[in-house]
């Protein structure tokens, strides 16, 4: 789970990591009573969990609070990469002098956490990896012996810095790797973790995603109305029902089971010239109820021409689906056409109650796709 | 023969009593799979199916000298579980529960490296040895026995694979699930490894997702160290978008790494074939194995 910047700040901020003065705004009236407050020019950021938000001009300045009032008004109501803007973090505008990068993630290849940092902050640092990776350092963190503080002191000395700044800088990274590890987080990231011009270091930036798997650990985020007001219905629904569904712009509806299917599934459907509308995988051992929701899902998109149900019945058996099918269709109804692979466990019997519902079952994966991706174009009417 | 598991595999099964667990005991032991005993903690003194269940692990294979464990153990307490499994020397546990936080799975793959164990997922449909051993969740009857190591990090994608070499002639030697999960204990290399020395396989076919970036060194590995036996590849999630959770945790780009494109240049690179779509891993197999 992604943590808005707010979040993350404030979580960094119990930890006695410095971040500037904050406040979440809502509304412009707000912003101006905030800047107010803290009574300097303020940036203001828009609070949305998509990359990139600074170019898409979701960060600006003001310098008083009139100004922040009317500054905050242009953000709020703003779509940034199609994610309204609700809230706007408005804190004090910092005398930069340096940016700094340092984060705290997973090493899947070592199979352990691990501290990565550099003096060049504030860039992706993908993009600095493959440009200049010797301005990285990489510190594999061992899951007995944790994340030294002379391993924190050497990387703050890699990074240029001495004395009590060498020090200061080594207690922040110190810290956030225990928030990191507290949390569950998948990515603790100060970027940048600016040095101001009077040599103290302020985390400008936060990102922090916690492991969803984790999250029962972590009670707290259980309910996110910023967060859930962002997403679409079909989102909604899915999360409600447990179910993986990834939103995607083509128009061909996709229902399957197994993760690994289901991508491939979009795959053949894209070889074939069609475009997927979504990921959506009903999970090993799935019942008639829980298909006939995934159907509600897909059929809740405007852009899904067809829908394609790919199922391999291993645990999940083939009369389970073909009754939640069904169980759809007298929800629903069926507002478009519907393309049905079904094959594996008790594959007669989910035929049988198909074909006699009048609903024709393919048993190929690549003839379903191209049926499915014909339809998609314009061509014959299905099922 | 096949890798891991065989027909002397004697194995216990954690979170036997559970839904899950007593599901797919009879199913295993069904396959041919000697499954001796069970655990679940506070059921001992119990049967499953005519499985005797204890309350510890240790107590398990005091009784009956097991070698190997399946989990099916919650996430809660399936780090706890593999702990108990590890202290007890089992050497292959597999791990089926999903859901399992990344700091657990780090400390429990930690773990394993200490004891010289082999954790096959978490997150897995577990593994199979063609009519010797079933430690999994897969449906048998998709399998035939024949030459073909098969390594994936998906349980359904897999069945079709399988399917589909089974329909071609082709049957197989051991297929395993290497897990969905981002932190998981066998990677492409480890099973490519064990694969080459296998008297039984022949040929291999890896199926790999986006995500991580264990396809790409198993093909440095395969172009560096060359490979005896002919391998085939596939790539699950070419269509799949940056920075969005393919249903398993471990499927996901992150920025720019983990893409499907990066992982099949890779491959070809080191001059393994990877298939288009599911159906044609038989079709290339066939063929590299006809020369």
């Amino acid at each position: 789970m992604k943590l808005f910047e707010y979040e993350a700040k404030q979580i960094f901020a119990k930890y006695n990591i410095p971040t500037p003065r904050g406040f979440l705004a809502t509304t412009a009236k707000e912003a101006r009573e905030f800047a107010t407050l803290i009574n300097a020019p303020v940036a203001l950021k828009s609070q949305v969990l998509v990359a990139g938000r600074g170019k898409a001009g979701g960060i600006l300045f003001a310098n008083s609070p009139a100004e922040a009032e009317k500054t905050a008004a242009q953000l709020l109501g703003k779509e940034i990469k199609g994610v309204k803007v609700q809230g706007v973090w408005i804190e004090e505008k910092l005398a930069i002098r340096r940016e700094l990068y340092f984060s705290i993630t997973v090493d899947r290849t070592n199979r352990c956490y691990v501290v990565v940092a550099s003096g060049e902050g504030g860039v992706e640092i993908e993009e600095l990896a493959i440009a200049r990776p010797e301005r990285i350092v990489k510190v594999l963190i061992d899951p007995v012996y944790g994340f030294q503080p002379y391993q924190a002191r050497q990387i703050a000395k890699k990074l240029g810095y001495v004395g009590s700044q060498m020090a200061d800088l080594a207690s922040i990274f110190l810290r956030q790797y225990r928030a990191a590890m507290d949390f569950d987080a998948e990515l603790a990231e100060m970027n940048p973790l600016v040095e101001t011009v009077d040599e103290k270091f302020v985390d400008a930036d936060a990102r922090l995603i916690i492991d969803d798997n984790a999250l029962y650990r972590h009670t707290e985020f259980k309910s996110r109305p910023m967060e859930e007001a962002g997403l679409t219905p079909q989102e909604t629904l899915a999360q409600k029902s447990g179910l993986a569904y990834v939103k995607l712009d083509g128009d061909v509806g996709i229902v399957g089971n197994g993760a690994g299917l289901v991508m491939a599934t979009l795959d053949v459907i894209q070889f074939y010239g069609g475009r997927p509308a979504n990921f959506l995988d009903v999970g090993g051992g799935a019942s008639s109820d829980m298909m006939a929701t995934a159907l509600d899902i897909v059929l809740l998109d405007p852009n899904v021409k067809v829908v394609f149900i790919n199922i391999l019945g291993g645990i999940t058996r083939c009369d389970e689906v073909a009754n939640g099918i069904l169980e759809a269709r007298k929800r629903v109804g069926f507002t478009k056409p519907i393309v049905i692979r079904l094959v594996g466990t008790n594959e007669e019997e989910g035929r049988r109650i198909l074909t006699e519902a009048g609903i024709h079952v393919l048993d190929s994966m690549e003839e379903a796709a191209q049926k499915a991706v014909e339809i998609s174009k314009g061509g014959g009417v299905h099922a | 023969m096949g890798i891991f598991v065989s027909k002397k595999t004697k194995a216990i099964v954690q979170g036997i009593t559970g839904a899950q667990g007593s599901f797919h005991t009879p199913l295993m032991i069904d396959y041919g799979t000697q499954i001796v005993a069970g655990v679940t903690p506070g059921k001992g003194r119990t049967n499953v199916h005519g499985v005797p269940v204890y309350d510890t692990v240790e107590e398990a294979v005091t009784a009956h000298g097991a070698d190997a464990s399946i989990s099916f153990v919650p996430a809660p307490s399936a780090a706890d579980a593999a702990f108990e499994a590890l202290d007890a020397g089992l050497k292959i546990i597999v791990i089926i529960t999903e859901h399992i936080p990344i700091r657990d799975a780090v400390q429990v793959m930690y773990r394993a490296r200490q004891k010289g164990a082999v954790i096959v997922g978490p997150n897995t449909p577990g593994i199979l040895t063609v009519d010797e051993c079933k430690l999994g969740i897969m449906p048998a009857h998709v399998f035939k026995r024949g030459v073909v190591g098969l390594a994936s990090r998906s349980g359904t994608l897999t069945y079709e694979i399988a399917t589909g070499l089974s329909m071609h002639g082709l049957g197989q030697s051991t297929c395993i699930g290497l897990g969905g999960d981002p932190i998981v204990g066998l990677s492409f290399i480890d099973v490519l490894k064990e694969f080459e020395r296998d008297e039984q396989t022949e040929a291999v076919a890896l199926i790999g997702e986006i995500g991580g970036n264990f396809e790409e060194l198993a093909a440095e590995f395969i172009a560096t160290k060359g490979y005896s036996k002919p391998i085939v590849a596939f790539v699950a999630g070419r269509s799949a978008p940056p920075g969005k959770r393919m249903g398993h945790a471990g499927a996901i780009i992150m920025g720019k790494t983990g893409t499907a494109a990066s992982k099949i240049e890779a491959f070809k690179k080191a001059d393994v074939p990877v298939a288009e779509k599911p159906s044609d891993v038989a079709k290339l197999l066939a063929e590299k194995l006809s020369k």
